[in-house]
């Protein structure tokens, strides 16, 4: 057991090994077969995890990072980046939660997709991306970690798209995959800089140098600290690249549990807390973090309320929790913000599985307006659902929701970079949360019957919704606030690699107050949801809109705007642009290519003793050549 | 008897002129290949002129080339013949103009 943590590579590399296994042998194995290797490969993955960890800790108070290096990627002037897993609190944390979440959500999706024709196919897209995610998480250099970037945003790709035979799905899976791309774009310059200035991509190099390097505020740390930012953004979804998560729900259900709420959105989350120290180094696009968070967090809010499309809300609901996430980043509660990733993981994945329930059980319906009464029909969706949604709106002292999102919330106000804004922002959020999650509940779960379900769910399917329930309930005991046992178990392992949050406001009673006031906001949130929908009767159609819900339903209208500014521009130029010199030197290249052609299957006639002569002719030029010249 | 090197080539030049006349003529694929033979041993026939001009034998094992060469041809050619009759009902290449660009 002392050397287990060599095995770390394996963790990696057994994804990997499961998607080329499906890959070449997918289409002669047997559904049970690829089930096996697909969900086994991830299991396995796990439970490696698990004992990597437990070597790990062993022996190892200080959480001194181990770094495993497999081999040298490339040497060019200078760049000369390995093929090198970084292991500290921060990687194992994010490890835990893709190998645990995918393994659990692999073995729903072998009952979920059982009739799929693509069965294989789709294992092959979830393994690879697993495999990315963790080389994302485990890099020890920028490079590689922007390999299993670019990894996880064409397994995002594949899989949104992965019904291709409806257009709107492919449609889908390019606007995802485009619209991240604008920060990838941002991102890779903030590479070349970081390159530039430290001769190195190896993080930890950088971030070791880059305090003495770099001035507090400099234009140059801030300006790279910007760059990252943009990637983050695009990779988690935030304002003003979040319009591609929306759509991204045209793949299937488990595609969104997994990819686009539990872990490829949380990777700009990771990309910040990785870098904290140029965003120490940069106070301007720290706040930026902070802002950017706290107003994505009530954009996002607000449309998930107006939606009538189950998948949607949730989508909106991890762009929202997202922002809390990036609010905390901003506020420097570093500790705070992955623990509330690890915690909506657990929920997000949860409430997601949950609606593909319902979705597979009522044949393709997303419509919240058109289910109802489900409760009774499927009791095990239902109460962990209930628990996904409590969890989720921060039910006080119960759920795991609340122990993350209102440490997020203290801190907004009482660390050295908050503000009674930024607190207000989150609270405000807090009860939209609460007002959309059961929103949702009361829809799909209440009122009369509108649809029977036609198939229920198995083992496989309800094992990972109790699984996850479980957590998102347990999950919040590991770190309890200053006032309620002081039990930091989880922050002070995180804080073995990130620096701890700086408060300025002591004195429990002050914070008893903050959480006796969102506690109330999440009561009343799910208190108005009650009043306003609990068995209230529907027409089972699309809800009549005014103007300003439309507006909300429509995602504030990004769409919209990022159509007119960018989109319809483009095509115009495009289109303008076609018949350009350069084509038409092209286009005449090609003409003259087809002329030669016509001209010489001219001479091809199939008459034997033409080409005899032809032969004769040429025989008799070539000598008189030979012989006279 | 000593021929002429110029005598010999002469003839060897209008057998070859010969069965290339023959080639480009005639459209019957038979005489065809017959003109072909004729112009193999045009060129065998320079060889031993050549050969036996300078007293070397490499025109000879030259002509033993041409010779084992030939056979082989007309091996292949009579099949090609036959098949070309199967396929066509006829000896005549303009009806075998099939494979045009």
């Amino acid at each position: 057991m002392g050397s287990m943590k060599e095995f770390l590579w394996l963790i990696v590399a057994l994804p990997f090994a499961g998607s080329l296994i499906l890959v070449i042998a997918g289409k002669k194995l047997p559904r049970l077969a690829c089930a096996f290797v697909g969900v086994g490969s991830v299991s396995l993955s796990a439970i490696v995890t698990l004992l990597v960890c437990i070597s790990f800790l062993r022996g190892n108070p200080g959480g001194t990072p181990y770094v495993e290096s497999i081999w040298q990627w490339m040497n060019v002037d200078g760049l000369s980046p390995d093929i090198a897993f970084h292991l500290d609190a921060v990687s194992l944390a994010f490890i835990f939660v893709v190998t645990f979440v995918g393994a659990l959500i692999h073995l729903y999706s072998a009952q979920f997709m059982w009739k799929d024709e693509g069965f294989a196919r789709f294992f092959i897209y979830m393994n690879l991306f697993v495999g990315f995610m963790l080389t994302l998480v485990l890099a020890d250099n920028m490079l590689l970690l922007y390999l299993g970037w670019e990894g996880v945003g064409l397994c995002s790709f594949l899989l949104i798209g992965f019904w291709y035979g409806d257009p709107a799905n492919g449609y889908a899976a390019r606007k995802a995959f485009i619209v991240t791309r604008v920060g990838d774009f941002a991102m890779t310059i903030g590479l070349f800089v970081l390159f530039i200035n430290f001769h190195t991509l190896n993080i930890q190099a950088i971030l070791t140098a880059a305090p003495t390097t770099w001035a507090v505020g400099s234009g140059i740390a801030l300006t790279t600290a910007l760059l990252l930012l943009g990637g983050a953004l695009g990779k988690s979804a935030q304002l003003p690249l979040q319009t591609w998560l929306p759509d991204a729900m045209a793949g299937p259900s488990p595609v969104s549990a997994l990819i686009h709420s539990a872990t490829m959105v949380t990777a700009g989350v990771y990309l910040i807390a990785r870098t904290h120290v140029l965003f120490e180094l940069a106070p301007v696009a720290q706040t930026t973090v902070a802002i950017i968070g706290a107003i994505t967090l009530l954009v996002a809010g607000l449309a998930a309320l107006n939606q009538h499309d189950i998948k949607r809300v949730l989508a909106y609901s991890t762009i929202s929790q997202i922002g809390y996430m990036f609010l905390a980043l901003g506020v420097g509660a570093w500790s705070a913000a992955i623990f509330h990733f690890m915690i909506h993981a657990f929920f997000k994945a949860l409430l997601f599985l949950g609606a593909g329930v319902v979705i597979w059980s009522l044949d393709e319906e997303h419509n919240m307006f058109k289910m109802g009464g489900l409760w009774k029909k499927l009791p095990v969706t239902f109460w962990t659902f209930l628990i996904g949604a409590a969890s989720l709106s921060a039910l006080p002292l119960i759920t795991a929701g609340f122990y993350s999102k209102d440490k997020i919330l203290w801190l907004s106000y009482a660390s050295d970079k908050g503000s009674v804004w930024l607190w207000l922002a989150g609270l405000a959020g807090a009860f939209l949360t609460a007002l959309y999650a059961f929103r949702m509940v009361l829809l799909t779960f209440f009122g009369d019957v509108k649809k029977e379900p036609s198939q229920r769910p198995g083992l496989m399917m309800t094992i990972p919704l109790i699984v996850l329930s479980i957590l998102s309930i347990i999950g919040g005991f590991i770190e309890l606030p200053g006032d309620m046992g002081h039990f930091t178990m989880f922050s002070d392992f995180i804080e073995k690699t990130l620096p701890a949050t700086l408060v300025n406001i002591s004195g429990h009673y002050t914070e008893l107050l903050f959480q006796l006031i969102s506690g109330l906001v999440a009561v009343a949130g799910i208190g108005t949801a009650y009043v306003f929908y609990y068995n209230k009767a529907f027409p089972a159609a699309e809800p009549q809109r005014n103007a300003v819900q439309n507006f909300f339903y429509k995602g504030w209208d990004f769409d919209l705007l990022y159509d007119t500014l960018i989109v319809r521009p483009v095509v115009f130029l495009a289109q303008m642009d076609k018949n350009d010199v350069i084509d038409r030197f092209y286009n005449g290249l090609a003409s003259l290519a087809l002329w030669f052609n016509k001209l010489l299957s001219a001479t091809q006639n199939g008459m034997v003793r033409r080409y005899a002569i032809v032969l004769a002719i040429g025989a008799i030029i070539t000598l008189t050549i030979i012989l006279y010249l | 008897m000593n021929i002429q090197l110029e005598q010999g080539m002469l003839l060897a030049a209008v057998l070859f002129l010969t069965g290339l006349t023959g080639l480009l003529v005639r459209r019957n694929i038979i005489f065809m290949l017959m003109s072909v033979e004729v112009m193999l041993n045009a060129a065998g026939l320079a060889f031993i002129v050549a050969g036996s001009a300078w007293g070397k034998a490499d025109g000879q094992v030259m002509f033993i080339f041409i010779l084992t060469m030939a056979a082989a041809e007309v091996a292949v050619g009579l099949a090609l013949i036959i098949q070309m009759f199967a396929k066509f009902k006829s000896a005549d290449t303009n009806r075998a103009n099939t494979m045009n660009g």
